[in-house]
């Protein structure tokens, strides 16, 4: 049996580099809006002056081109002597917040969020523009939750590439494989038919690069994921979409998806609209009609069936490693005992506010606990079993950028599954129309003809390993400010953080404040 | 198996355009005249179609209903002429309880029937006041299924509204030595009554009876709103009668399955005399939920009564206090007061005030109570834009006062099935075939007083900041 050598970012040439990225479209939303009235005579002066690329001008035109507003850093850049506005001699130019930002975002995903995201993605760097992209509106769970203040001289400096970011999936020495991820996070399952090919495969060759992996959903195994299929986990979910002997022998990972946290109980959902003539191909049903996968396993009524069915997995790929993946309700600690006794190596948990292609309203907002309940209550009680070492405790649900993953690590998980943020990356707008008609408007949920062509398979995936490689500079800062050198040091480490509703006045005033919602919301 | 329970649903289109959240803003100044590769024609849900008129007429912003903010209008435009906000007309409908998205889902609803179904995560707070501080539970493996709306197992919503013996007695042949009372059922757990405000012309009481005669249910209402029209569904009307006006109403008793009374000092004694007019009537008492309404509830439950209605404030608040306590807080201590007094079986509590959303019928069905009567969302069912002119006699934006029956009772029926349809799947996930067992099962269901204590207790500490935070 080959055992697979420990893999994580100690090494600096396993870094995947970053490549700039931008964006689809014409006019890329940016937090500020450069206005350059007709007084303008082009005479330069702003392009050159400007080191972040917002007024371009090409010799030659007699016109300059319109601002890249999305790359301003806005009112702050007062204090710079190449502040353009100042500078112009016709001052032609004006620069204020973007009224768009209003209309962008909800209480979860902020405008601010999405549109440092969106920079992320671009450049894999952190954004320099003065967006809250940790941080929601939602006034509750990682958004009232800091680290503490870091004593100072627990500063280790060291540079990322010597700060282990990975995370080890089988705990259980049973023989079977070790996968390292290189990061503390994977991607979770998003079917073909609920996403366009060109995003599913995106994924899975950025999670090759990234050395992490990414899931099927419940859509059935595209033969386009065969090249990265050690990247790729197979998912067993209600319908059995898809599911073939050789799709379980591909995989390194085999899921089980007993629930989903954005309609828990319920099972999945195709629209009729999405199962085009590929996707009914795919998934062996009929083109036009509406999928729904019963809830729950109907062949699984007790922990027992369960580990049948874990047994029949280990049995037809002895290499595979099996998760399961729930949702979170009262007794998602006992479900997590359940699960590792039942043999399965990775226990993923998806909280009420996870993303999804279609669910009905009514779940997504009321079904089962947030995340950041189930996490520490799993944690505590698997200490208590003293199983916590023998199983990867893996969040999902409403994880939505690099600190609320570092904060679900301090709470107890291992790492999180991260679904939301890859597709802001890919440039969602959060518009939530991914389950209606011909899906996503942008191109990203959809399966439609002309919709599903909008993106290309190496934009998606080097706008996803930016994406990441922003968010792990966020993480080796932090692990740096608390003088660790790997994320597991931080894994159930509570200590390091607060709480704002349980500080007390003065204690709570030494924290960044919770952002509060525009008019808009 | 019986007959499964449908409501017929089918698509009862706006009378007036439903007001949009968002508007596009074009700079047309700055157009560049492309106009064959204009991003108006590629618009993927065709928003533009119908807007020729305002570039006709130069019109701006265009608030625009269908417009699902993709965004892509804005992005691809070669020019950048276009931006969004949200419209100001959206914005200032309802008020902070009755707001706009609830009143927005609520007529996509009434239109289609259909349960409101979005991709992406869930997009709100990560907790509320009142109903939003509960979540539902749900389980893994061993429960039912919600394959019981697809057609394999049945999830019955029936619930019931006359009073239960809570024991039999049986002959020496085992045959009943007691009378039964009669059974009074609805098959789901909603009722409908007269909203306080509103443009309340026969218009509206006729869809709103048309459609409780439909789908089974019953209205309360009182015996001014009668009108031969009116009384042509009798069977679906619960009149709402007074002890001092009882006897002057025979022939409404007569024709009615249900008489409801309001409260007052012995109002049991007229429970006989009632009966003495209809044989088997069942009796419902209704009284204001006010700090006094658990002690007066356990008093009545040892009296003949069948069900007790609770009227709580159009925004799901307690009455008549300075500090109102929320609509779930007031329905636990209602129903935990009967319960300590071992009544709660005998008789049925149906709440009402500021329902507004099929997540409020269930959880106030977890939270203790048997049914809900609806008001306000009628209205907003038909087409109203809780604007309150009415309240100050200016005209109707929307013409409630010419509600069409026939499409009103439509619109209703559509969105009682909606919300029935989102029981049923909040049923399924916590896995309840029937929806009297839902009543007072808070044992599936999450609070989050509960949830902050045990998980976040051991982490922080104490909560140092009163409610939601």
């Amino acid at each position: 049996m080959v055992v697979q050598q420990r893999i994580h970012y100690g090494q600096a040439s396993r870094l995947p580099e970053i490549v700039e990225t931008p964006s689809r479209y014409r006019n890329p939303i940016g937090k500020y809006i450069v206005r350059r009235s007709s007084r303008c005579t082009s005479c330069g002066r702003c392009a050159k002056l400007c080191p972040y690329g917002v007024h371009v001008r090409y010799e030659g035109y007699s016109q300059p081109l319109r601002p890249r507003s999305d790359r301003c850093i806005g009112t702050k850049c007062e204090a710079n002597k190449f502040f353009c506005v100042r500078n112009c001699p016709q001052q032609a130019l004006s620069v204020g917040i973007n009224p768009i930002m209003e209309t962008l975002g909800d209480y979860r995903w902020t405008p601010e969020m999405i549109v440092g995201h969106w920079y992320m993605a671009e450049t894999g760097n952190l954004p320099v523009v003065d967006l809250e992209y940790s941080l929601g509106f939602s006034g509750g769970g990682f958004d009232k939750m800091r680290f503490r203040i870091p004593d100072k001289k627990d500063y280790v400096d060291i540079p990322d590439v010597e700060i282990d970011t990975s995370i080890d999936l089988n705990r259980r020495d049973d023989g079977r494989p070790q996968r390292t991820l290189s990061l503390p996070c994977y991607s979770g399952g998003m079917s073909f038919g609920s996403t366009a090919l060109s995003v599913i495969v995106g994924r899975a060759r950025a999670a090759k690069r990234l050395n992490t992996l990414t899931s099927t959903g419940e859509g059935g195994y595209p033969l386009e994921f065969v090249p990265y299929r050690n990247s790729v986990i197979t998912q067993i979910a209600t319908g059995l979409f898809g599911v073939r002997e050789e799709t379980i022998q591909y995989a390194p990972v085999v899921e089980f998806k007993y629930a989903q946290g954005a309609k828990p109980g319920l099972g999945g959902h195709l629209l009729g609209d999405k199962v085009t003539p590929e996707v009914a191909r795919m998934r062996e049903t009929v083109v036009g009609s509406a999928l729904f996968s019963p809830f729950p396993f109907h062949s699984v009524y007790s922990v027992e069936d369960h580990k049948k069915h874990i047994d029949w997995v280990k049995e037809i790929n002895p290499l595979a490693l099996v998760s399961v993946k729930v949702s979170t309700p009262t007794d998602a600690d006992m479900v997590a005992v359940g699960s590792y006794y039942a043999g399965a190596h990775i226990v993923h948990f998806d909280g009420c506010y996870g993303g999804t292609g279609a669910a009905p309203d009514i779940a997504k907002k009321n079904i089962a606990m947030p995340i950041e309940y189930a996490i520490p209550k799993v944690h505590r009680f698997l200490i208590a079993e003293g199983l916590r070492n023998k199983v990867c405790l893996m969040a999902s649900g409403g994880v939505r950028n690099a600190m609320d993953v570092a904060k679900a690590i301090a709470l107890g998980a291992d790492g999180c599954v991260i679904g939301t943020a890859d597709l802001i990356a890919l440039e969602c707008v959060r518009c939530a129309n991914c389950e209606s008609g011909r899906g996503c408007p942008r191109g990203i949920a959809t399966t439609d003809p002309e919709l599903g062509c909008m993106l290309t398979e190496e934009w998606v995936e080097q706008r996803l390993v930016n994406m990441y490689m922003a968010w792990r500079k966020q993480w080796c800062e932090l692990l740096r400010q608390f003088g660790m050198k790997s994320m597991r040091d931080l894994v159930g480490r509570s200590d390091l953080l607060v709480h704002l509703d349980y500080l007390d006045e003065d204690e709570r005033r030494k924290y960044t404040p919770a952002p509060k919602p525009g008019a808009a919301l | 198996m019986p007959k499964k329970y449908a409501i017929h649903t089918k698509n009862a289109n706006p009378r007036f355009p439903p007001v949009g959240k968002y508007a596009t803003v074009e700079f047309r100044e700055d157009c560049a005249g492309c106009c064959s590769a204009c991003v108006k024609k590629k618009c993927v849900y065709g928003i533009f179609k119908e807007n020729f008129l305002h570039w006709s007429s130069m019109q701006e912003p265009e608030y625009l209903y269908i417009c699902k903010g993709c965004y892509r209008c804005v992005q691809d435009c070669t020019k950048g002429i276009f931006s969004m906000s949200i419209n100001p007309e959206y914005r200032a409908l309802g008020d902070e309880y009755w707001d706009p998205d609830i009143i927005s889902s609520t007529w996509a609803q009434a239109h289609t029937g259909r349960i409101p179904v979005s991709g992406a995560g869930y997009r709100g707070p990560f907790v509320g006041q009142g109903f939003d501080s509960i979540w539902t539970d749900m389980s893994e493996i061993v429960r039912p299924t919600r394959d019981g709306i697809h057609g394999r197992e049945y999830i019955n919503t029936t619930v019931e509204l006359s009073r239960r013996p809570t024991r039999l007695k049986f002959n020496q042949d085992m045959s009943l030595a007691m009378d039964l009372p009669p059974i009074l059922e609805v098959p789901l757990p909603v009722l409908f009554q007269k909203p306080e405000f509103g443009v309340l012309g026969e218009g509206v009481l006729l869809s709103v009876l048309k459609a409780a005669a439909a789908m089974g249910s019953l209205m309360f209402l009182k015996p001014e709103d009668y009108s031969p029209a009116v009384a042509q569904y009798r069977e679906s009307i619960v009149p709402c009668l007074t002890a001092q006006d009882y006897s002057e109403h025979a022939d409404m008793i007569r024709n009615s399955r249900m008489v409801e009374l309001a409260y007052g000092p012995s109002i049991e004694r007229e429970y006989s005399r009632l009966r003495s007019i209809k044989p088997g009537l069942a009796i419902a008492v209704g009284m204001p939920l006010d700090a006094a309404t658990a002690d007066r509830a356990l008093a009545l439950a040892q009296t003949d009564v069948d069900t007790i209605h609770l009227y709580g404030s159009s925004h799901g608040r307690e009455v008549d206090s300075n500090a109102p306590r929320y609509m779930k807080d007031m329905i636990r201590q209602v129903h935990l007061k009967l319960l300590q007094g071992r009544v709660r079986d005998k008789i049925n509590l149906v709440f009402s005030g500021g329902m507004a959303m099929a997540e409020h019928m269930a959880k106030s069905l977890i939270c203790g109570a048997d049914a809900v009567a609806v008001d306000v969302i009628l209205l907003v069912a038909l087409e109203c834009r809780l604007c309150y002119r009415c309240k100050e006699n200016k005209p109707c934006p929307v013409k409630l006062e010419e509600v069409p029956p026939e499409w009103g009772a439509q619109r209703i029926l559509n969105l009682v099935s909606s919300w029935r349809n989102q029981l049923i799947e909040v049923m399924g996930a916590f896995g309840i075939r029937e929806a009297r067992r839902v009543r007072g099962e808070t044992g599936r269901s999450l609070w989050f007083e509960d949830l902050e204590k045990e998980n976040f207790g051991p982490l922080f500490g104490i909560r140092k900041v009163a409610g939601i935070g």
